[in-house]
């Protein structure tokens, strides 16, 4: 019912397009120049109106729980007032680009309204949470264990048993190891790609690491669990070593390797964008190529590459599956990236599709995702500051 | 008497003939104007004298083109080096994004040409001197060259030139992109540029050429259809399409 509802708002308002032009096109008396708008303009106001006025009332019926074919009438009556008051100077034109403009910014802030639902529900529930355990956020950020739910009784949370800092090191750890690889390996690679690649190669090369980016993190962490987990520790083996079956090393290097085709294809875009002049300047001065690489352009795509290592690291922060399936699950503190290690996007996993009840699991959960929201915004605006400060603008 | 001399050049980008057999004596201490319509490979030409059409990979040059008698093409000169010898101002200013100062000690310090910082320091003041530029520029020095206006930048692109000693200078339209009064400067600048260098300027101004020349080549269509001392080829030229092209008939 509701559905058939719906279309046949639309095809009402489109009927007023049509009306609407017809009736702009006799006012006009055959002189189109007489109008101030287009007859389109004039549907298309006829249109908008109808149909919004139609939307708006329908959601209103739905709410209310009215018959929805309310709604269907308000559309036809907004159609026809918007048809009966077309004269030649009517302004069809500025209003329906009034409302195009309106449903544009309507649009932009569906994003921020998001955001700040999702900031203001983090908040809230990690209020509640910092509540329940007596405002020990001492305990929660440095307290060096966590397994919250564990003997878990009441529904009572021990402050003692919220400490965050296993998984913040774990965190911290493996995108270390992930950026150690990634960093010299993307750039490296970007650099010859942009400067020295030739064409042909370059439209080889490039293509295969888009596709190395489009791969689905749970295929890397397979291979991290399968391949490089088990070779790590017969590594380790040989030299007498001894290396956890699941180890931050593992999950690390597999982050590294994922995040390369982001780092290598943003970094090499930055580079190409540093205009041809700048190296025509340094050749022209005598420079080789190698110079002008290292002391002209690099420098000018430094906040760029700055960007695309940022990107690198929020991808690594982030990661999730590759962790599980490579690193565990349990909370060592420890500093030793051969021991198992977890961070916090795991944890807050194992909490949601833990089988503890989901209003006792959620408050940790959601703590956990306020201190990682803050983490990353407190590096995005360092990084904003550093690319503002050093950005150079091209014509 | 000559620094550079060329011997039926000609230029192709892929199947397009850009210049066809040009023959010219660049004299030294002497500035050397390059005139015509847009498109008929002055500047094309202009880049060949240093290598710069070398990092075109579609660009395939024929002929001799010496400097002080040696062949700048062989197999044994290395453009690297020749383009120190050879410097370069570009239409559009093009500062690198690094201090005013390390602007105009990139050359030297590339090239190994200074021992010390004192030396260095020498050397720019030195160049930004004869840029006519160190007045504006003394007193931050450690600003960044980008932030200097478009007049002053191609000034400082000019002083990054001549850091590195070079003993031919290059200017492809060096001015288009100025004022009048910057203009003016460059061109002042040039003229004095001339007692120790040989200067070739890319220009669209017959004006500017006029002004700042004591040889003029015009070219059209690839070709160089008339070189010869600048009052002569302005007063009175020997082909008809030169006639035509400084009293602005086409072009």
């Amino acid at each position: 019912m509701s559905g058939f509802v719906l279309v046949l708002i639309f095809l009402v308002a489109v009927g007023f397009f049509f009306l609407s032009r017809q009736k702009a096109l006799l006012a006009s008396d055959g002189v189109l120049a007489s109008l101030h708008s287009r007859p389109d303009y004039h549907g298309l106001y006829s249109f908008l109106l109808s149909m919004l006025s139609g939307l708006v009332t329908f959601i209103i019926c739905t709410i209310l729980a009215l018959n929805p074919l309310l709604s269907l009438l308000i559309a036809v009556i907004a159609g026809l007032v918007s048809g009966l008051n077309i004269t030649a100077n009517t302004r069809a034109r500025n209003k329906s680009e009034k409302i195009v403009t309106g449903i544009l910014f309507g649009c932009a802030g569906v994003a921020v309204l998001t955001t700040i639902g999702i900031v203001l529900s983090l908040v809230f529930e990690t209020f509640n949470f910092f509540d329940s355990i007596g405002w020990r956020v001492d305990k929660f950020l440095f307290g060096p264990r966590w397994s919250p739910l564990s003997g878990l009784q009441d529904g009572v949370i021990d402050p003692d048993r919220v400490g965050i800092m296993p998984l913040l090191l774990g965190t911290a750890m493996i995108t270390g190891i992930a950026m150690l690889i990634a960093t010299p390996i993307g750039l490296f690679a970007a650099i010859y790609l942009s400067e020295f690649a030739s064409l042909r190669l370059r439209g080889w090369i490039k293509p295969m690491m888009e596709v190395l980016a489009g791969i689905p993190t749970v295929v890397y962490g397979f291979f991290a669990a399968i391949t490089v987990a088990p070779l790590l520790r017969e590594t380790g083996g040989l030299f007498g070593v001894n290396v956890a079956s699941e180890s931050a090393l593992a999950a690390g290097i597999v982050i590294g390797i994922m995040i390369i085709p982001s780092i290598s294809s943003l970094a090499d875009d930055v580079i190409n964008s540093v205009p041809q002049s700048l190296r025509d300047g340094s050749y022209a001065l005598g420079a080789t190529q190698a110079e002008t690489v290292r002391q002209v352009v690099l420098p000018a795509a430094l906040p760029g590459i700055f960007s695309a290592l940022l990107l690198g690291v929020s991808r690594a922060v982030g990661e999730t599956m590759v962790v599980v399936m490579a690193a565990g699950q349990g909370a060592n503190l420890t500093i030793n990236p051969l021991e198992a290690v977890t961070t916090v996007t795991v944890q807050i996993v194992m909490l949601i599709t833990g089988d503890t009840d989901a209003s006792t699991a959620a408050g940790p959960a959601f703590s956990l995702a306020f201190t990682l929201f803050c983490l990353t915004l407190f590096l995005n605006i360092l990084a904003m500051r550093f690319v503002r400060k050093y950005r150079e603008v091209y014509e | 008497m000559n620094k550079m001399t060329t011997k039926n050049v000609d230029v192709f980008y892929g199947k397009n003939h850009a210049i066809k057999d040009v023959s010219i004596d660049i004299l030294d201490k002497t500035v050397t104007a390059f005139i015509g319509p847009s498109g008929c490979g002055k500047s094309t030409f202009l880049r060949c004298l240093n290598r710069m059409n070398d990092t075109i990979s579609i660009c395939r040059i024929t002929g001799d083109l010496l400097m002080d008698g040696e062949d700048i093409y062989a197999k044994s000169v290395d453009p690297v080096q020749l383009r120190a010898r050879v410097g370069m101002v570009f239409q559009k200013p093009n500062p690198f994004p690094k201090s005013i100062y390390d602007n105009v000690a990139y050359g030297p310090k590339i090239h190994g040409l200074v021992d010390s910082k004192s030396d260095l320091d020498e050397v720019v003041e030195k160049s930004l001197k004869r840029a006519a530029i160190w007045g504006e520029v003394k007193d931050r020095l450690n600003e960044s060259g980008t932030s200097l206006s478009g007049g002053q930048q191609q000034r400082l692109c000019i002083a990054r030139a001549i850091a590195t000693a070079p003993e031919v200078l290059l200017m492809d339209e060096p001015a288009s992109a100025l004022d009048p009064i910057a203009t003016a400067q460059i061109e002042e600048l040039i003229d004095e540029l001339r007692h120790s260098y040989s200067v070739v300027i890319v220009t669209h101004s017959m004006q500017q050429a006029a002004r700042v020349s004591q040889k003029t080549a015009f070219f059209h269509m690839g070709d160089m259809v008339e070189y010869g001392d600048t009052s002569a080829i302005f007063t009175n030229p020997v082909d008809q399409r030169t006639q035509d092209y400084i009293t602005g008939r086409f072009g």
